[in-house]
């Protein structure tokens, strides 16, 4: 039987998408539902004086209006961070508490205080506006680099400051600083960005008063995760009444990892009007309430020889937390940013000092990459400034610096199994042409423009899990995942995973690598997720862990069903079980070479008695049926890297920036589906690419998001991009038995730099920040010419 | 209210619907045609993409009553005798797809391009697609599928 793992398989997920059948959660509607509708403050900072529902009340279909005081008063919790951090000084970090309704204070334009409840949607939207709010407005404090200056947020939260934390040896820093020949330092912004899943958050929730059982349909990457912390945290239910269903998911990138508050809100009011809400977000609420990711302020220094070698690193940035700190607000500025900044590079000395402030703006969180895209951007920006100052070839210096052996026991935390960096390099130069480039330059100019060609190569840590590293750095919980493998009697196979699908393709990877442990036909194979009633719980889909986590759970499980399948064999076959070998859905004797199907076995684990001879050929002790779980908690991160070359051709007269190539060259380790990581991939890069050229959230002074929709904030569309050219090279993980690497961040994580690379060289090495608009690109064009007149 | 008539996917619906009922709110909400997504409130993404009498439209910038008596089709309505459209064969075949969301919006406009123009250039397949967001693909396997099925229609 042909092996699976390594096809370009098709989806099995993909019909019912491409007919119409795909069931997200607002295509789910319920008899006798009511609809929601969040009334939110239209200011970032202010007391709320006084919040009257009275008129909004009688207004027509009301069912029910409910406030921060009704939602206090039921000892409802409010939304959490998952990881505690804390600062050099030793102190813990500081949170305010963040209620699923405000009740005194509103922290973010979109902080919601009341909902509206009523019998269509129509009304509630008419009723919403009928509840009048009495804000006392106060002084926001809206920029990442000033939030300390600004007025205090959060009471007892001085200079807005959640903490202040450092990794690393600033004295060993200092040392390697004082021998360095040069000290190359920038200055960097990592710029806003909203994640914008296409599907708009949205939930339903539904309530049995006989059962006392709450369901949730919503939008979640992790909807055993969501379950837990609305009970455990939320106090909305007890773990057992409350079942939570993320049904087809439409992408989330970071930002469905969060219970949000109208999650908890809707559970919460279903069961006090004993009926179903529903509510959909409108675009320009996600715009506003989603979370954001990115948002760094940061200088940085590297020290170097005059031949280039790399001495020390110093990280010295600003995170800005938003409102509140949320799930993964806290560490993606820490530990998933702090040792990965460090990059590809042996670097005896470093560290990353990072101040997270508070502001009044949306939460920020883990988007695409989180952190890792913050450590590179910062590293490979300096890394290339680096070169241009010594005046030692990019490609040449980079190599220079990359580790001879692995594991490679990077400077600040991470011990990197596997991989080869110079001949991920030397693919990437030869994929681009980079030794061509200088002919493609000159053409460019003798057209009047400007080409730059950028480089930047990558490490990043994904698969997280490991527990026993993730809970030293602060987790709340353990990040292993779960699996299950359920024969049915008549031989097909339900695989169930902790983990969750919202594009990634589970069904068909997961599906892959099952038909290959159990030499069961794919189409025999369902994948089931998204359901805590189905299933394990498991810890969800983010940080390219699904595969490298939650995948290998479904090998452990499937090696448990063929230990299992050679017992009962055995006892069939009348052999013991070490002789009994297991091959392409089949069990051998080797002696006799009698076989059974792994079919007939699954049917004489449950149905025993029905034989011939009436004997049961389960062994002794054995229990009837085939059905296997397995936890997989790895003993490591998973480390893939790479090399990215992007060329760029600008018009001066115009400042816009085409994107003339783009060559990834990655290593994922071992490839279950080439189709399906090449997918992957150009996702990434697309949103990488649209962080250096296109996207941008921008709130003014007094806090109001000015680029709240489609019209405003620059989504990356076809014509923005030319094609991809994908190459890998290959090390496989040895931290896990199939040898794979994640590879859903990759993309965004090395385009930014890479992009913004090629930009600045052909801006003659002037800093310009991300995106990269014709406006900015302009201004520096003329800078440029002025500055080129005077030299001539 | 009003009354419309329209032929949905081969089948005429009457309907009383609102002077302010959407096209894309109709066919969701009237008759749970849910294949047709809302990914936005400005018009902007182009999840809600319908053909009505052959041409292809944002279903969010129609009105129910304002195409009274037009022939309307869904991505539900692509497929004939339960065999899919060459295009979206296409998308499945190229890996065109990934959360699925975008996906009939994106897969419906695609369909008009190459009723329009048999064998777009990849520029011209960039160009039409602009006003469709997938936040997924980065757009090249879409291409790549928009290419494949103009060999097959």
């Amino acid at each position: 039987m042909a092996s699976l793992v390594g096809s370009r398989v098709e989806r099995k997920e993909d019909k019912r998408f491409l007919t119409g059948k795909g069931r997200y959660t607002s295509d789910i509607n319920l008899a006798n539902q009511t609809y929601a509708i969040f009334v939110r403050s239209p200011h970032a900072r202010a007391q709320i004086k006084k919040l009257d529902i009275s008129k909004a009340q009688k207004s027509s279909g009301v069912v029910s209006i409910l406030t921060g005081s009704e939602i206090a008063e039921d000892k409802i919790g409010g939304l959490i961070a998952g990881w505690a951090i804390r600062s050099e000084d030793g102190t813990e970090m500081k949170c305010p508490a963040n209620p699923p309704l405000a009740k005194d204070i509103v922290n973010f334009v979109g902080d919601p205080v009341a909902v509206v409840i009523a019998e269509s949607l129509e009304e509630a939207k008419v009723a919403a506006e009928k509840v009048s709010v009495d804000y006392k407005v106060l002084k926001a404090v809206t920029s990442t680099a000033d939030a300390m200056d600004g007025d205090t947020i959060h009471e007892g939260i001085d200079k807005n400051l959640c903490f202040d934390w450092l990794l690393g040896d600033r004295q060993k820093v200092k040392e390697a600083f004082e021998k360095a020949d040069k000290v190359i330092s920038i200055d960097i912004i990592n710029n806003r960005l909203i994640p914008n899943a296409m599907e708009p958050r949205a939930c339903l929730a539904d309530y049995n008063s006989a059962s006392e059982e709450i369901t949730l349909y919503t939008t979640s990457q992790n909807p055993h995760l969501s379950r837990l912390i609305m009970s455990a945290f939320g106090n909305v239910s007890p773990e057992h009444k409350l079942r939570v269903v993320a049904p087809d998911v439409g992408g989330g990138f970071g930002s469905k990892i969060n219970v949000y508050n109208e999650d908890i809100v809707c559970s919460w009011a279903a069961k006090k009007i004993n009926r179903a809400i529903k509510w959909v977000a409108e675009r320009s609420e996600s715009f506003l309430t989603d979370i954001h990711g990115r948002d760094h302020v940061t200088h940085a220094e590297l020290a170097v020889t005059n031949d280039g070698k790399f001495l020390g690193f110093k990280n010295e940035t600003i995170a800005n937390l938003g409102a509140y700190a949320r799930v993964f607000g806290t560490v993606t500025p820490t530990y998933l940013f702090g040792p990965c900044a460090t990059g590809v590079y042996e670097i005896p000395a470093a560290y990353s000092n990072v101040k997270a402030v508070f502001t009044n703006t949306a939460p920020v969180d883990a988007y695409r990459g989180a952190g890792r895209p913050e450590a590179t951007y910062t590293i490979e920006r300096l890394v290339e400034k680096a070169s241009m100052e010594l005046g030692i070839d990019k490609t040449e210096l980079r190599m220079k610096n990359f580790p001879t052996a692995f594991p490679f026991k990077q400077t600040l935390v991470h011990t990197v199994d596997s991989g080869d960096y110079v001949a991920g390099m030397e693919k990437a130069k030869q994929m681009a042409d980079y030794n061509g480039y200088e002919a493609r330059r000159k053409d460019s100019e003798s057209r009047g423009k400007l080409r730059g060609i950028g480089v930047s190569s990558y490490f990043e840590a994904c698969g997280i899990a490991p527990s026993a590293a993730v809970m030293s750095l602060g987790c709340g919980v353990g990040l292993w995942e779960s699996a299950e493998v359920r024969f049915n009697p008549t031989g097909q196979v339900t695989v169930y995973t902790g983990s969750h699908s919202h594009g990634q393709s589970h069904q068909t990877t997961f599906a892959q690598i099952a038909a290959d442990e159990l030499g069961v036909p794919i189409e025999n194979i369902d994948i089931v997720h998204g359901d805590t009633d189905k299933g394990t719980f498991g810890m969800g889909t983010y940080g390219s862990r699904s595969l490298t986590v939650g995948g290998i759970a479904i090998v452990n499980a499937c090696k448990k069903i063929v230990e299992k399948g050679k017992r009962v064999t055995a006892k069939m076959l009348e052999a013991s079980p070490e002789d009994v070998e297991f091959k392409d859905g089949e069990f051998i004797v080797a002696k006799s070479n009698k076989k059974k199907t792994i079919g007939e076995i699954a049917f004489a684990c449950y149905l025993p008695g029905v034989r011939d001879e009436m004997k049961s050929p389960l062994p002794e002790g054995e229990e009837p049926g085939l059905k296997e779980t397995a936890f997989f908690d790895p003993s490591n991160f998973s480390f893939p890297a790479g090399t990215h070359i992007a060329e760029v051709e600008i018009d001066p007269e115009t400042g816009e920036v085409k994107l003339e190539k783009y060559t990834a060259c990655d290593d994922f380790g071992r490839i279950i589906n080439p189709m399906i990581v090449e997918g992957q991939v150009h996702g990434g890069l697309a949103q990488g690419i649209g962080q250096a050229l296109y996207e941008n959230a921008e709130y003014d002074e007094t806090g109001q998001l000015m680029t709240g929709s489609y019209m405003d904030y620059t989504m990356p569309r076809a014509d923005n991009f030319p094609e991809f050219n994908i190459g890998y090279t290959c090390t496989h993980a040895t931290t896990n038995p199939l040898g794979v690497k994640g590879c859903g961040e990759a993309g965004a994580i090395a385009a930014p730099p890479t992009v913004m690379n090629a930009v600045i060289d052909a801006l003659g090495g002037q800093e310009i920040t991300m995106p990269a608009t014709a406006e900015k690109v302009w201004k520096a064009c003329k800078n440029l010419k002025k500055s080129n007149s005077k030299a001539a | 209210m009003r009354k419309v008539t329209l032929e949905i996917n081969g089948k005429k619906v009457e309907k009383e619907v609102q002077d302010n009922t959407l096209l894309s709110t109709f066919l969701r909400d009237y008759l749970n045609l849910t294949g047709t997504h809302i990914g936005c409130d400005t018009s902007q993404c182009g999840a809600c993409v319908v053909h009505v009498n052959g041409n292809s439209l944002k279903s969010c910038t129609a009105l129910a009553a304002d195409i009274d008596g037009s022939k309307v089709t869904t991505i539900e309505g692509l497929a004939t005798n339960g065999k899919m459209h060459p295009m979206q064969e296409a998308f499945k075949k190229l890996h065109g797809l990934q959360c699925g969301f975008c996906t009939p919006g994106m897969v419906m406009s695609a369909v008009d391009l190459l009723q329009k123009n048999k064998k777009p250039s990849d520029t011209e397949i960039r160009d039409w697609l602009e006003g469709n967001i997938c936040r997924c693909t980065g757009y090249q396997n879409i291409v790549a599928a928009v290419k494949e099925a103009a060999t097959k229609m």
